[in-house]
């Protein structure tokens, strides 16, 4: 009699469980409840949650107020190593706008260190990844969803923002930036 | 509905002629698919592999869709209707239910995954194995995957009557075997599974035809997993089932507790389901309660259930093996387990590998504050190369060493090739699985045509140690696709040149089942005292990766 007979046993649910098999089934027990208090216990007293705060928006509402902080903030008009695109110094604690779309993110934002910004992700037509490098927090960005998520950079450089959700025959060419100082 | 019973004079297993039939069918398309993802495979770790860069991309994406496709849908499900009817018709010894049905769902799964094929090659629906939405595809793509989903579902209702034709015919006393209650865990995820995916691609298919406007991008990716992931825990239940079943065959290995291990089965049916959350840890509109409570299988029951069988499958082996007087010291009955047959060692590999490798890193990624790190980066297919490569392709394989003489009546052909074949393939995606994550955790994405961006105007320079492990991954990859092609060599021309076995008797009526007579005394009990302490070193590697990974979290830029 195997695991590929009926059970000997024609009762089977009264034999005793083995000892160490009920003593590892007892440490599993334990060690999954200590992984799900994990979770919530970061809630209250960890530094990296990812907001829950998100509002349907459209295309162009979404473009519309990334296109206000940039007209009001804007300090230079990038190099060609930029694009061109403008460079955003928004003051701290401000809302920043972030647009990924086919195949950039717009615009580049110059933030400080240890200062907190309220950042907004949106798509413009497929789906996006905002991967942040070297730092490696990666959030998914959907069209027609706002995603606000409270962000507090600790180490002043160059970011890349690489796009890691796939988006057609140009995806590899989707990087932008984010300089901290 | 006469149909006739073979006694495999090998096995002593007995086949309905009807359902033999089915099974091999099944494994062939089953091992075809196989054979095209493979080809794709080395299509993508060709050109992932930075030095060797070898697609344009257009063709990379189309490889990459066609290899996931056809890896986790067509290979896996094809096999597992096998399976499924084995574990019924075979191990209860009795008819299967409606064979021409069965039949009808064979074809339609062939008819569906020649479709997606077909719309993949075409070119226009390089959209990866998960479609998300508004990417789209040409409309075949979609009625594809439909027609292969209700094939395959076909295929569970006839094993589902099949257990019911076993019990109105009486044909085996007492509770269904360990494994066929694994399978009918699996079926039970597939029903589910496959409901989703209709829910999903079915709308999706007339929004391609242009008759639903918009499909809601947060929803789609909801309800796809719901079959994207859970067709995985098909996967699961089904690989675990065929790990007690090589422990069964090769050892004559009883399960430890039949109590303990259904019931772990049992915690599957209840909370894998729940793991579509995984893949929305990092989206938006989905709340954190939610990613909690369901990310966590509703705190982690099905990883409870994981690790008891981790625990319940070498343990029922080392019975078995100190039974046989392998009683030395802590590991001798491991030691001297049989590591030339095939069978064995794949199954012992999928294990080992699948618990180490593929559910430490899928817990920690499955974590809601710690996907940030991970999320689409090449850690995750790095992870589920574990599971569902090593996990469940590699325990197919061995199962299929096992299949060839008693299903297929083919003696294996090069049987020294057969020995190592498990060991090349499956050590090689050991490694191909960790560089993977290596870069992963380095940030690297998965899905991505060329690290190095070319023609972006801002592009990133990856960290060398990312390029090393990259290369890693080309070099290791090629070597496990020698491993997995040499494997579907070696079992096509077994079974075309392969010596004829016997067919042994056949009978019209079936034998039934009958359990020995209870005498009241038991076995002398056999503790487990090794697969303790490798369930301890399992733990230890679990703690310590897990809080790596806090401690790895805790130094990122402030988020609320």
């Amino acid at each position: 009699m195997s695991a590929i007979s009926p059970p000997a046993e024609r009762i089977w649910w009264k034999q005793p469980i083995d000892k160490l098999e009920f003593i590892w089934i007892a440490i599993a027990f334990v060690w999954s409840l200590v992984m799900f208090v994990m979770m919530v216990y970061w809630h209250i007293a960890g530094g990296q949650n990812l907001s829950n705060e998100t509002y349907k928006t459209t295309k162009e509402m979404f473009a519309a107020k990334t296109q206000a902080v940039v007209d009001k903030y804007t300090v230079r008009t990038g190099t060609d190593a930029e694009k061109q695109f403008p460079v955003v110094k928004p003051p701290a604690g401000s809302d920043i706008y972030l647009i990924g779309r086919l195949w950039d993110w717009w615009p580049i934002y110059e933030l400080e260190k240890g200062k907190t910004y309220k950042l907004h992700l949106s798509a413009m037509d497929y789906m996006h990844g905002f991967s942040l490098q070297p730092q490696n927090i990666n959030i998914q960005v959907h069209p027609n969803y706002e995603h606000v998520v409270k962000i507090t950079p600790n180490q002043s450089g160059t970011y890349s923002i690489v796009c890691n959700e796939y988006c057609g025959i140009g995806h590899h060419t989707m990087v932008g930036r984010i300089y901290v100082k | 509905m006469a149909t006739t019973y073979r006694i495999c004079p090998r096995s002593g297993l007995q086949f309905d002629t009807a359902a033999e039939k089915l099974m091999r069918w099944n494994a062939v398309a089953g091992v075809l698919a196989l054979l095209l993802g493979g080809i794709m495979a080395l299509g993508v770790i060709l050109t992932r592999w930075p030095a060797v860069h070898l697609l344009p991309a257009d063709q990379f994406y189309l490889a990459l869709t066609s290899h996931g496709v056809n890896m986790l849908l067509f290979w896996i499900i094809f096999f597992e209707m096998a399976v499924l009817y084995f574990a019924s018709s075979t191990l209860l010894h009795c008819r299967l239910a409606t064979p021409k049905i069965a039949w009808a769902g064979f074809w339609l799964m062939a008819i569906g995954a020649v479709m997606t094929n077909v719309a993949i090659f075409q070119g226009e629906s390089s959209v990866m194995f998960t479609s998300y939405v508004p990417m789209q595809a040409k409309p075949h793509f979609y009625l594809g995957l439909i027609l292969f989903a209700v094939g395959a579902l076909i295929g569970c209702f006839v094993f589902l009557g099949t257990l019911v034709v076993a019990k109105a015919e009486k044909t085996y006393e007492g509770s269904i075997p360990l494994v066929t209650f694994g399978a009918l865990t699996a079926a039970i995820i597939a029903i589910f599974t496959i409901a989703s995916g209709a829910v999903i691609l079915i709308p999706t298919l007339l929004w391609s035809l242009g008759y639903i406007r918009e499909i809601d991008t947060i929803m789609y990716r909801i309800v796809w997993w719901a079959m994207g992931h859970s067709s995985q825990q098909i996967n699961v239940s089904a690989h675990v089932a065929v790990w007690y079943a090589v422990a069964a065959i090769v050892f004559g290995a009883k399960p430890m507790s039949e109590k303990v291990s259904r019931s772990a089965f049992f915690l599957y049916i209840l909370f894998l389901q729940l793991a579509s959350a995984h893949h929305l840890l990092s989206d938006p509109g989905v709340g954190s309660e939610w990613k909690v409570v369901n990310t966590s299988y509703f705190m982690y029951f099905a990883v409870l259930a994981s690790m008891i069988h981790g625990m319940t499958v070498p343990g029922a082996i080392e019975q078995a093996q100190r039974a046989k007087g392998y009683n030395k010291g802590l590991f001798e009955w491991l030691r001297k387990a049989p590591w030339g047959n095939p069978a064995f060692s794949s199954m012992f590999l999928s294990l080992v590998g699948f618990g180490f490798l593929g559910g430490i890193s899928g817990v920690m990624m499955g974590t809601e504050q710690l996907n940030l790190l991970i999320h689409n980066t090449i850690y995750v297919p790095g992870h589920f190369h574990a599971t569902v490569v090593i996990g469940t392709t590699l325990a197919f394989m061995g199962l299929t060493y096992f299949l060839v003489p008693v299903l297929f009546r083919r003696e294996v052909l090069f049987p020294g090739f057969a020995k190592l074949q498990p060991y090349l393939f499956g050590l090689s995606m050991y490694a191909v699985a960790l560089v993977m994550m290596g870069a992963g955790t380095l940030g690297v994405s998965r899905r991505h045509w060329d690290m190095a961006f070319a023609g972006a105007g801002m592009a990133y320079e990856w960290p060398g140690a990312a390029y090393l492990m990259m290369g890693l991954t080309g070099i290791a990859g090629v070597v496990a696709i020698i491993g997995g092609g040499g494997w579907i060599l070696q079992i096509v021309f077994s079974l075309l040149f392969g010596k004829r076995l016997d067919e042994g008797e056949t009978r019209s009526t079936p034998i039934p089942l009958t359990l020995p007579p209870q005498t009241g005394a038991h076995a002398a009990h056999v503790g487990t005292p090794g697969t303790m302490v490798l369930a301890l070193v399992f733990l230890v590697s679990f703690i310590l990766y897990y809080f790596v990974n806090w401690k790895y979290l805790s130094s990122l830029w402030g988020m609320a």
